[in-house]
């Protein structure tokens, strides 16, 4: 229960800090998203058990900050959860390298299915720039955000879910 | 001679000798002799002095340095409140600039009724450029309503709460604005741009479009009031197979810096889709 109470005033936060300053860190026209980062690095902690809660309180965190057609930020974290985990499932203790590589292929997915959307909803963004000067930056952006943002959201999981001593 | 007499020949002797001295001295006669003896003694006065001094500042160093010590961090304490104060004051001074600015620009275009308010936030989703501002609902705004600043149009209101509203940027790729053109009056429509920039399309081909001309709104659509600055033209390409012109435009509003806008509340948007036929 606690794990996810805790979510709402993290992913409180992190919008704060998307919206106001994050966002202020481009690459082109492409900025991290650490909301997606935070999901990714939860659902890869080894001992926790809510990676879904927090996907969907991300995602509906995320939905309601946004612009994006509503539901299309809420499917991609839940595509970029369900990936996270089966990777979890069939990955040996490597939690790093797995996430570097989910920071890579989750922006790439969750940036494809908000230009999906966006697109769908009739906004006439031409896909070659999209991927040019949002996606691939991105990518970039993310993957340097991974680690340390590894490291803190393994730290809160370690003190949500303490390691059990077998006496 | 007895004792006494000797003496007194002995004090009128050193008496003479003295004033003997005393005489060559002020007629400076001693001068080269005075200083073979002043300079050594000055020297060891000067030695003495400083390595005494050096003895006593060791022996005092602790007390002042602590002193020191106490009074540096003092004083590093109120250079950074002074450091706050500074940056307070020129937040303060920058604020004063804009909300001048804007006052002026109210002052000039006495027609409208605006309501200033903060951005606070942009858009999460680097595909869209849209901004949040601190005024909702509360505060009389409406969606549609057209937002400015003391240089030109900003965009319009796509979602208002309460306590804040949604703004859509000009430079949204998904917003256009129909356009008139000065000084050739031609119409058109300006559209945004993933990169953030503004490109005006569907000008027509006679048109007589040169880089310089200023991108005013048109008010056709009614989406937003006639005669708000949107830009300059900086670029124009003509091509005899294409049925339109296309430019690009120089924005006035650095859409990077916003901080302060005003929304025009007394506009209001017209909706003529229902006016739309069915196709």
């Amino acid at each position: 229960m606690l794990a996810t109470i805790i979510a709402i005033p993290v992913f409180g936060i992190l919008i704060i800090l998307q919206s106001t300053i994050i966002n202020r860190m481009a690459l082109l026209q492409g900025t991290p998203n650490v909301l997606l980062l935070t999901v990714v690095a939860w659902a890869l902690h080894k001992r926790v058990r809510t990676p879904w809660h927090w996907c969907i309180i991300g995602g509906l965190v995320y939905t309601i900050a946004s612009s994006l057609p509503f539901g299309v930020a809420l499917i991609g974290f839940i595509m970029i959860t369900g990936v996270t985990l089966f990777l979890r499932r069939h990955t040996w203790q490597v939690p790093l390298l797995i996430m570097l590589i989910l920071s890579f292929i989750g922006t790439i997915l969750f940036q494809g299915i908000c230009l999906l959307g966006v697109k769908i909803s009739g906004n006439p963004i031409p896909v070659m720039d999209a991927i040019g000067l949002i996606i691939l930056p991105s990518v970039i952006l993310n993957i340097i955000f991974a680690i340390p943002i590894y490291a803190i959201i393994s730290d809160l999981a370690n003190w949500v879910y303490p390691e059990e001593i077998e006496v | 001679m007895n004792t006494s007499t000797s003496r007194s020949i002995q004090t009128i002797v050193l008496v003479l000798i003295a004033l003997g001295l005393i005489g060559l001295a002020l007629g400076g006669y001693l001068s080269s002799l005075s200083r073979l003896f002043i300079n050594p003694v000055t020297s060891a006065q000067g030695w003495i002095t400083s390595r005494y001094q050096a003895v006593q500042s060791i022996l005092h160093a602790s007390e002042d340095t602590t002193v020191l010590r106490q009074r540096n961090v003092e004083l590093e304490a109120e250079v950074s409140r002074l450091q706050v104060q500074i940056i307070e004051l020129q937040q303060q001074i920058a604020d004063t600039k804009i909300l001048s600015a804007l006052v002026d620009f109210a002052r000039a275009n006495p027609e409208y009724e605006y309501q200033a308010a903060t951005v606070v936030a942009t858009d999460p989703s680097p595909f869209l450029q849209y901004v949040i501002i601190n005024s909702g609902s509360d505060n009389g705004l409406r969606r549609g309503m057209p937002v400015v600043t003391q240089q030109g149009l900003v965009g319009r209101i796509s979602g208002v709460t309460a306590g804040a509203a949604r703004v859509q940027l000009i430079i949204d790729p998904a917003s256009s604005v129909n356009i008139r053109l000065e000084p050739s009056g031609a119409q058109a429509m300006i559209a945004g741009q993933i990169t953030g920039d503004i490109t005006l399309e569907m000008i027509p081909q006679e048109a007589d479009v040169k880089a310089g001309d200023l991108v005013l709104t048109s008010g056709l659509g009614g989406g937003y009031p006639a005669n708000i600055l949107i830009g300059q033209v900086s670029g124009v390409r003509k091509r005899d197979q294409d049925l339109f012109q296309r430019a690009s435009v120089q924005p006035v509003v650095d859409f990077s810096q916003l901080s302060i806008v005003l929304v025009i509340t007394n506009f209001e948007p017209i909706d003529y889709e229902p006016l739309i036929p069915p196709e």
